[in-house]
């Protein structure tokens, strides 16, 4: 079917006739509205008058207080307390700046804080009231108090501010509160917030922001038509935020933080039969007391600026490579998929090369470690056992492997901002690099090393299955029950205690590369791991670590639990550009123990039954392969 | 003299001179309302308004007739990103985030009047039924992404403008009738579909008294604030309601309270003598302008703005419900502001090119 043609001039007609009648319902419409206006305002303007001068309802929120945060054991870690702040209504005082002088007398205001507030009073309604001093000393609101009657249209308010008992040790964990932003603010219920509260920033402040936030109640303010208050009533009480018991001991989070000295790093220490979290620092900390006020721009910027990074929160933040720390996985792997034994034994002469290549891949030790069976090659760190396990598994057999244990993967810890990281495979480097996998890479994968990006948490997350021997129980940080879960494959019980006993001679054999943490009260299991730190040129690779300048060193990592037989404790320690896992991160993993196993009563008799008798032969193999 | 070459064309005098006395008066009840900050803010808008006004009105419409299918697809486009990557706000996604916020349901406001127009733009008028179910294709797609987000009043004022363009290209009397009975028989079947805080606005606006602590709070403080202010109105930043803090939202929903509560009856009908002209005025320009696309815009574009004093100004003396309208550019508000002078400006463009010959 054709157009239907135009008829320029009937249309023009039908569009004049219903402009026409457009016109006609406008001016309708507005007379109706105006004489519904002239009715209120003019016939029952008496009315109205009346019901406005008796308007003495009015409705006001009542904050609620926000929910304080404990540790395990009941001691307080996140408070509110009562700080006073000056108020001024500017239409109640004649000369604001004259009245601002003659306060400082009282009240120290600098020039430039004098400046801010006029700045302020230009945009700040008149009958509003407006804060000019937070953070009142009590002399100064008792000297106010006295010589209230000369500063009409001043006044003292008191607020709850929050307040962290240890600033530093928490400032990751923890987080902190600020002044709600407006994007914040458009985000959240406004029947629950209002726009001059303060939320939860960072850390658990942030992740548990609606619970301890609370719901405000109703309050009904008489006042008259002056303005003048008469009565308050409360319409609704306000729903107080709810309390949180972290699973964190405050003792131990405080020795873990101390543990580090003068290294930066993070450190996780948690309970590997039900997850709980015991400590969790990222170091350096910073003081997250200075944020609640809003921080000044010159500490912010030394803070932001800082080559330490204080603010950056390694332990859910940070992504290192496992290095050797992922040997004992590896080795469950290979276990698993019977491609060893406990028993099977294999030679170390220094390096290994893949057929057909020229590339050599080192042992760390020149010359190699000889003849090592699974539990000498985690004792001693065999790199050349690993790349060979790690040929015959193949990385999609490593990568399906490892994947249940958390590498790579956000662990869901009720903290906000965590990395996801990368637990590399074949489909990885495809999408991300659109390459094919290269068998040599396989050959790295063995070692921890490659395009492996872990955080702490996740090797935690790791670790706490590994020390746990297959249970699944998700890392968390408020005390509540997670039912425990199971790796959707079943490792045999002998092969979890042979990579156990491997750990354990890390520490305990005279061979193991941590001998020197090795504790005469309990056993400890251990594994020491390199994070590279690239950016390396060519001859620094293979320079000595002391020769390089800090920022280049590498990262020493150091994962261990105890007691091994029935293990109460795991951890995760990453000691920036501490070099050496053994030296750097070992001492801190054991302080970290150490203050743990004092601080509980011993139930558990030292055993050394765990080191195997045959633990002396190959200790002499090796001794004869160290010649 | 001015760049003849950027700045041929100078928007329609009259209307502009309406337009900047009613900013004007806006800019001082906004002050009453809300302080100096606001006021500022609130220019500074405007200010961008105005210059998007001037520039297009440069534009010949011709260009928006050929863009107008890609304007409209994009606008739909927008609409389905909300829903990926909008911003939630009080439950509802409506704002995305690119660089600036932006709502893009307050485009479709502009848009999908030109799409129906666009539809309309060839064919004898009054339209067949095959282009009556174009149009309805065109205005149900936007009206349900908005209605999905969800924005009950932003769905339904959006396909008001829509059903403008159809109402001013001359179909039946009949059908508009018939198309009435059928909407007035559905009402108690959407009913259902309706949110539960919808229908709370709805039976609250029935019986505002029932609940004067919560719901109906609003209302009778607004009304309140218009009865007391009488015929002279109390004067300047001296209604107490306002200054009290009685009303609620009082620069944005409710700044019509303010104005009625300080200048009383007499500022209402400056401000509603301000509104008639400038509808006229644009009426008057839709009726010179030169063809069919046109026309229908500019009409369209006019009776909706119309229709947001109405709702406005309607809810806040208690004969309609409450639906979050602001008052059209008396309001504090960006978005708001914007697009009504976005259509402004489309319609003074129409004005300075109605001849069919251009120089």
């Amino acid at each position: 079917m054709g157009r239907q043609l135009k008829q320029p001039f009937n249309e023009k007609k039908i569009f004049t006739e219903r402009i026409i009648v457009s016109i006609i319902v406008v001016g309708v419409v507005f007379i109706l509205l105006l004489s519904r206006y002239f009715y209120l305002q003019v016939i029952q303007h008496q009315k109205y008058t009346e019901q406005a001068e008796q308007n003495k309802i009015k409705l006001s929120r009542i904050d609620p207080t926000r929910g304080l945060i404990y540790d395990r054991n009941g001691k307080l870690l996140a408070e509110n307390i009562t700080t006073y702040r000056l108020l001024v209504t500017p239409e109640k005082v004649s000369d604001i700046n004259q009245k601002l002088l003659e306060i400082r007398s009282i009240i120290s205001i600098s020039d430039e804080e004098i400046d801010k507030i006029n700045e302020q009073l230009r945009y700040n309604p008149v009958f509003k009231p407006l804060t000019i001093k937070t953070k009142l000393s009590e002399q100064q609101v008792a000297e106010f108090a006295v010589q209230k009657h000369q500063f009409s249209g001043f006044e003292i308010e008191p607020y709850l501010n929050r307040k962290y008992l240890h600033p530093i040790e928490f400032s990751h964990l923890l987080g902190y509160v600020g002044k709600i932003n407006q994007n914040e603010y458009e985000q959240q219920d406004q029947n629950i917030y209002s726009n001059d509260d303060y939320f939860g920033k960072t850390g658990i402040e942030k992740y548990y922001e609606n619970q301890l936030h609370g719901t405000p109640g109703q309050l009904i303010t008489e006042i008259n038509a002056q303005g003048k208050q008469l009565s308050q009533k409360i319409q609704t009480p306000p729903i107080n935020g709810t309390h949180l018991n972290l699973t964190i001991d405050v003792y131990l989070q405080k020795a873990s933080y101390e543990a580090f000295g003068d290294e930066t790093g993070a450190a996780i220490a948690v309970n590997p039969n039900n997850g709980e979290i015991l400590a969790m620092v990222s170091k350096p900390g910073y003081d997250t007391n200075q944020f609640i006020y809003g921080i000044s721009q010159s500490n912010y910027d030394e803070l932001a600026t800082s080559i330490e990074k204080p603010l950056f929160d390694r332990s859910i933040k940070g992504g290192y490579e496992p290095g050797s720390t992922i040997k004992p996985y590896i080795a469950l792997a290979g276990l698993y998929h019977q491609l060893i034994t406990p028993e099977y034994t294999m030679f170390s002469n220094g390096y290994y090369q893949l057929p057909k290549q020229k590339r050599r891949y080192h042992d760390w030790k020149q010359g190699g470690h000889g003849h090592v069976d699974l539990i000498n090659s985690l004792a001693e760190s065999v790199n050349v056992f690993f790349y060979d396990l790690a040929v015959k598994l193949g990385i999609d057999n490593i990568h399906t492997f490892l994947d249940p244990f958390n590498f790579g993967r956000v662990t869901g810890i009720d903290i906000s901002g965590e990395k996801q990281g990368i637990l590399p495979s074949r489909q990885w480097k495809k999408a991300n690099r659109d390459m094919v996998w290269f068998p040599g890479e396989t050959v790295i994968t063995g070692i921890g090393q490659g395009y492996f990006v872990i955080t702490p948490v996740q090797m935690a997350q790791a670790l706490t299955i590994l020390a746990s021997k297959g249970q699944v129980n998700p890392l968390h940080l408020v005390q509540r029950n997670i039912p425990s879960k199971s790796l959707p494959f079943e490792i045999q019980t002998p092969h979890w205690e042979v990579v156990h006993q491997g750990m354990t001679s890390v520490i305990n054999a005279t061979n193991g590369t941590a001998r020197s943490i090795k504790s005469n009260d309990y056993l400890i299991a251990g594994k020491s791991g390199t994070s590279q730190v690239y950016g390396k040129s060519e001859e620094d690779i293979y320079k000595k670590n002391d020769e390089l300048p800090k920022h280049l060193r590498n990262h020493a990592l150091f994962i261990a639990f105890a007691p091994v037989e029935e293990p109460e404790i795991a951890v995760v320690v990453v000691a920036e550009h501490g070099a050496s896992g053994t030296k750097a991160a070992a001492p801190i993993a054991k302080k970290i123990i150490d203050s743990y196993m004092t601080s509980r009563t011993l139930k558990t008799e030292v055993s050394t039954a765990a080191i195997r008798p045959m633990d002396n032969q190959s200790l002499n193999q090796a001794e004869t392969n160290d010649e | 003299m001015m760049n003849r070459r950027f700045f041929t064309y100078i928007p329609d005098p009259i209307l502009m001179v309406l337009l900047l006395l009613l900013i004007s008066f806006g800019l001082v009840v906004l002050y009453s309302a809300g302080g100096m900050v606001l006021v500022e803010r609130q220019a500074f808008r405007i200010g961008l308004g105005l210059v998007a006004l001037c520039i297009i009105t440069q534009i010949r419409p011709e260009r928006f007739e050929q863009f107008t299918p890609f304007i409209y697809v994009g606008s739909v486009m927008l609409l389905v990103a909300v829903f990926f990557f909008g911003i939630s706000v009080k439950g509802a996604q409506r704002w995305l985030d690119l660089g600036i916020s932006i709502q893009p349901s307050e485009l479709c406001k502009i848009s999908l009047p030109m799409m129906v127009a666009w539809l309309f733009r060839h064919t004898a008028l009054p339209p067949n039924w095959k282009y009556l179910l174009g149009a309805a294709v065109v205005i149900g797609i936007c009206t349900g992404l908005i209605y999905k987000q969800p924005d009950l009043g932003t769905s339904i004022l959006v396909a008001t403008s829509g059903l403008f363009v159809i109402f001013l290209a001359g179909i039946s009397w009949r059908l508009i009738l018939g198309s009435g009975i059928v909407a007035a028989l559905a009402a108690p079947v959407l009913w259902h579909f309706l949110h539960e805080y919808q229908k709370q606005r709805i039976l609250m606006f029935l019986n505002p008294e029932a609940d004067p602590l919560n719901h109906g709070w609003n209302i009778i403080q607004s009304k309140i604030a218009i009865g007391s202010g009488g015929f002279w109105g109390k004067g300047w930043t001296d209604g107490s309601q306002t200054q009290l803090d009685f009303l609620p939202e009082h620069s944005t929903d409710f700044i019509l309270s303010v104005l009625s509560e300080e200048f009383g009856f007499f500022g209402v009908l400056i401000l509603f003598f301000l509104y008639f002209v400038i509808i006229m005025r644009c009426l008057f320009i839709a009726l010179q302008a030169k063809n069919t696309y046109n026309r229908l815009v500019c009409g369209a574009l006019t009776l909706i703005f119309f229709v947001y004093i109405i709702i406005n100004a309607g809810m806040i003396s208690g004969v309609l419900p409450v639906v979050g309208v602001p008052l059209p550019l008396i309001s504090y508000g960006g978005t708001s502001v914007l697009t009504l002078l976005v259509s402004f400006g489309i319609i003074t463009s129409v004005h300075s090119h109605k001849k069919l010959i251009q120089q």
